[in-house]
């Protein structure tokens, strides 16, 4: 089943999915591990397993200081592939997709990357600096191995910019809640909701709505407007603060209403 | 081929969030270099504000001491605020009061674009956010006091290797969250489509001059025209005067740092550490590791102190067009101490590496060739990295004693 239509159904039972995100590596894989079972048994639907990069351009400073403490730590793309692997074959109720930057692809091999990928069973890939105009063979190969490429909707884009990539893309679209890196607050607005509206013009796909959602009542606010809500910084957060345990509870308390 | 690719390299690998911001930079870009009064408007300020067309100075004492061709030198140093780099943030402001914005941002490694940026940002009224690393704002205060005068904001970036990468991708952090009212003047030509091809087209101007006086002074094309290489912005510039004489051989010459075989170094083109790649917004030669992590560098001089190279470049060494050299650390205080004695002239440890190659190469060369070394900047107001590099006693003698009257203060 493609992964759009794996959003589709599950759509078709819960008002609105969760997305969350991880740094691999950070702190360590083990922890990752761990908040990867507890994201698991409290019903997330999907989970992005960020490869780290030296030079994560569009991430803020909580993920990029997880992406250098990661590499610091020695993680290698190839501990990446085991461990997604790993939590691929263990979890096969998550979709769980590869984040990274498109460097990371390029050195490994693009064709190589993606079959790898598909191999150990994971669902599709969020590369935020291969725009449609440079993914021209990404995103071929990824549909003939049947794997999501995940696009991307801003509050820049015009109506007929979010309907060209739309038209690219596959999985769902991740549609950026504001200017600007990740991790940082947005507010929950009439801005926003012209935004969402527009998005839900443009595609047929779900939305993904992400950067600097960290409560249930930011979740509250998407229902009926997006597909999935995509929770980054804020769980990276809470385990640096509290630890690997916390992240059940957290991610309990945002389910309920 | 696709636009922004120069055979294999280039393109414009960008979040989502800037296409517009690039999409209307494009048309800012496309719509001025079409525009002939744009170009006039540009050599008539660089003519008024920054002592253009800078000289061709024959150098005719290291010439004689090194008994080969005859060495002319293109004087960048004399722009205003010293470089090459002059050229660029001015061309660049010019687009800016077009496209309307009101605040400019920059990178700046070693401060030398920093303290151009501030310097064009007080001219044309913009305000002004300048990233450097914070190990170069420790290394380099004396630009940083100069951007901060000049009415600058400088910001130190903590993280990565804190040096120029880190604050290229600072100032895309900053240009995400502030595209609407702010322009981002990159500072070489590397970076997305349409940077390389317009910081390069705004250089272009040192080769347009330097063209006109070496036919002007030696009668004829040059054999050889040497520059020095980081991102490759000055190189770009001189090159472009020359590249449709085939017989005129372009070297690049690249940080050789500690030794091309030893990893602290910055060559790209040179040796074996670096691989295609992408990242920073395009696709060039990177050093960079297996898994595609980018590598520390090292380099004397903090200009040539970067991971990767103009695309435009990687393709004309790729292509052959351009001969790629590297010049050690030590080599460079040779040939800057050659040069400053023969002929009281102070390159900048980034420009002194072009001198490296050719001092070397001149003296195998006959008297009726000439070959031009591109001086992309002074190094006197480097004083105090130039100083340190040469480990001067006398100099840091007088560093002590007046950190010692600060201290009774």
């Amino acid at each position: 089943m493609t992964l759009h239509n794996n959003l589709k159904e599950r759509l078709t039972k819960k008002p609105i999915l969760l997305m969350t995100h991880l740094v691999l590596g950070y702190p360590s894989l083990a922890t990752n591990r761990e908040v990867i079972c507890q994201m698991a048994e409290n019903g997330v639907d999907c989970i992005e397993l960020q490869i780290p990069f030296s030079e994560p351009m569009a991430d803020g400073p909580v993920i990029l200081k997880a992406n250098q403490k990661a590499l610091a730590g020695g993680i290698t793309v190839e501990d990446c592939f085991a461990f997604a692997e790993e939590m691929a074959r263990e979890f096969p109720e998550v979709n769980f997709l590869f984040m990274t930057y498109y460097n990371i692809v390029f050195r490994f091999g693009l064709a190589d990357f993606i079959a790898r990928t598909a191999e150990i069973g994971l669902k599709g890939f969020i590369i935020p600096d291969l725009p449609p105009e440079e993914g021209e063979e990404y995103l071929h190969l990824a549909a003939e191995k049947n794997m999501a490429a995940i696009m991307f909707f801003t509050p820049t884009s015009t109506d007929e910019r979010m309907a060209d990539v739309a038209g690219q893309g596959s999985g769902f679209i991740y549609c950026v809640a504001r200017r600007g890196v990740t991790g940082e607050h947005t507010e929950m607005d009439a801005q926003l909701d012209g935004y969402l509206a527009r998005c839900r013009k443009a595609t047929e796909l779900p939305l993904a709505v992400g950067f600097g959602i960290a409560s249930r009542d930011d979740i509250a606010m998407l229902e009926g407007k997006a597909d999935m809500a995509v929770i980054g910084t804020a769980t990276i957060k809470l385990v640096d603060r509290e630890g690997a345990a916390a992240v059940g509870p957290f991610i309990r308390g945002l389910a309920h209403s | 081929m696709k636009k922004g690719y120069f055979g294999q390299w280039g393109g414009a690998f960008i979040p989502e969030v800037l296409y517009q911001t690039f999409a209307d930079l494009k048309v800012a870009y496309e719509t001025a270099r079409a525009d002939q009064s744009f170009w006039q408007e540009y050599v008539d300020l660089m003519a008024n504000y920054s002592c253009r067309p800078t000289p061709l100075t024959f150098a005719e004492n290291l010439s004689n001491h090194l008994g080969g061709a005859r060495i002319y030198i293109k004087r960048e140093d004399l722009n205003h605020t010293g470089a090459h780099k002059a050229n660029n943030v001015m061309g660049q402001g010019l687009l800016v009061q077009r496209m309307g914005k009101k605040r400019v941002i920059a990178e700046t490694g070693a401060g030398q674009h920093g303290v151009a940026t501030a310097t064009m940002a007080a001219r044309f009224g913009f305000e002004c956010t300048i990233y450097m690393g914070e190990e170069d704002v420790a290394r380099q205060r004396p630009n940083v006091f100069w951007m901060e005068k000049l009415g600058s904001t400088v910001v130190p970036v903590t993280d990565g290797s804190r040096t120029l990468k880190d604050a290229i991708n600072e100032a895309f952090r900053d240009w995400v969250t502030r595209m609407d009212d702010t322009h981002y003047v990159l500072g070489t030509a590397c970076g997305p489509h349409p940077f390389p091809e317009m910081v390069s087209w705004f250089q272009s101007i040192i080769g347009i001059e330097a063209r006109k006086q070496i036919v002007a002074q030696h009668g004829k094309m040059p054999d050889r025209v040497y520059a020095c290489v980081g991102g490759g912005s000055n190189a770009m510039g001189v090159f472009q005067g020359f590249l449709d004489e085939s017989d005129v051989e372009l070297v690049g010459v690249e940080a050789g740092g500690k030794g091309i075989h030893t990893d602290e170094h910055a060559s790209r083109m040179v040796g074996d550490r670096a691989a295609p790649g992408v990242a920073q917004g395009y696709k060039t030669m990177f050093l960079q590791d297996e898994d595609g992590q980018m590598l520390d560098t090292h380099s004397i001089a903090a200009g040539l102190d970067y991971v990767g190279i103009s695309p435009i470049l990687a393709d004309l060494g790729e292509k052959g067009r351009v001969r790629f050299e590297a010049a050690t650390d030590e080599e460079v205080l040779e040939a800057l101490t050659l040069t400053m004695r023969t002929e009281g002239i102070i390159p900048a440890l980034e420009s002194s590496h072009a001198f490296v190659q050719a001092i070397k190469e001149a003296p195998g060369m006959s008297r009726d060739q000439a070959i031009i070394i591109n001086m992309s900047g002074r190094g006197d107001k480097d004083i105090f990295t130039i100083a340190h590099a040469f480990d001067d006693p006398s100099w840091k003698e007088f560093i002590i004693e007046r950190a010692e009257m600060y201290n009774k203060q």
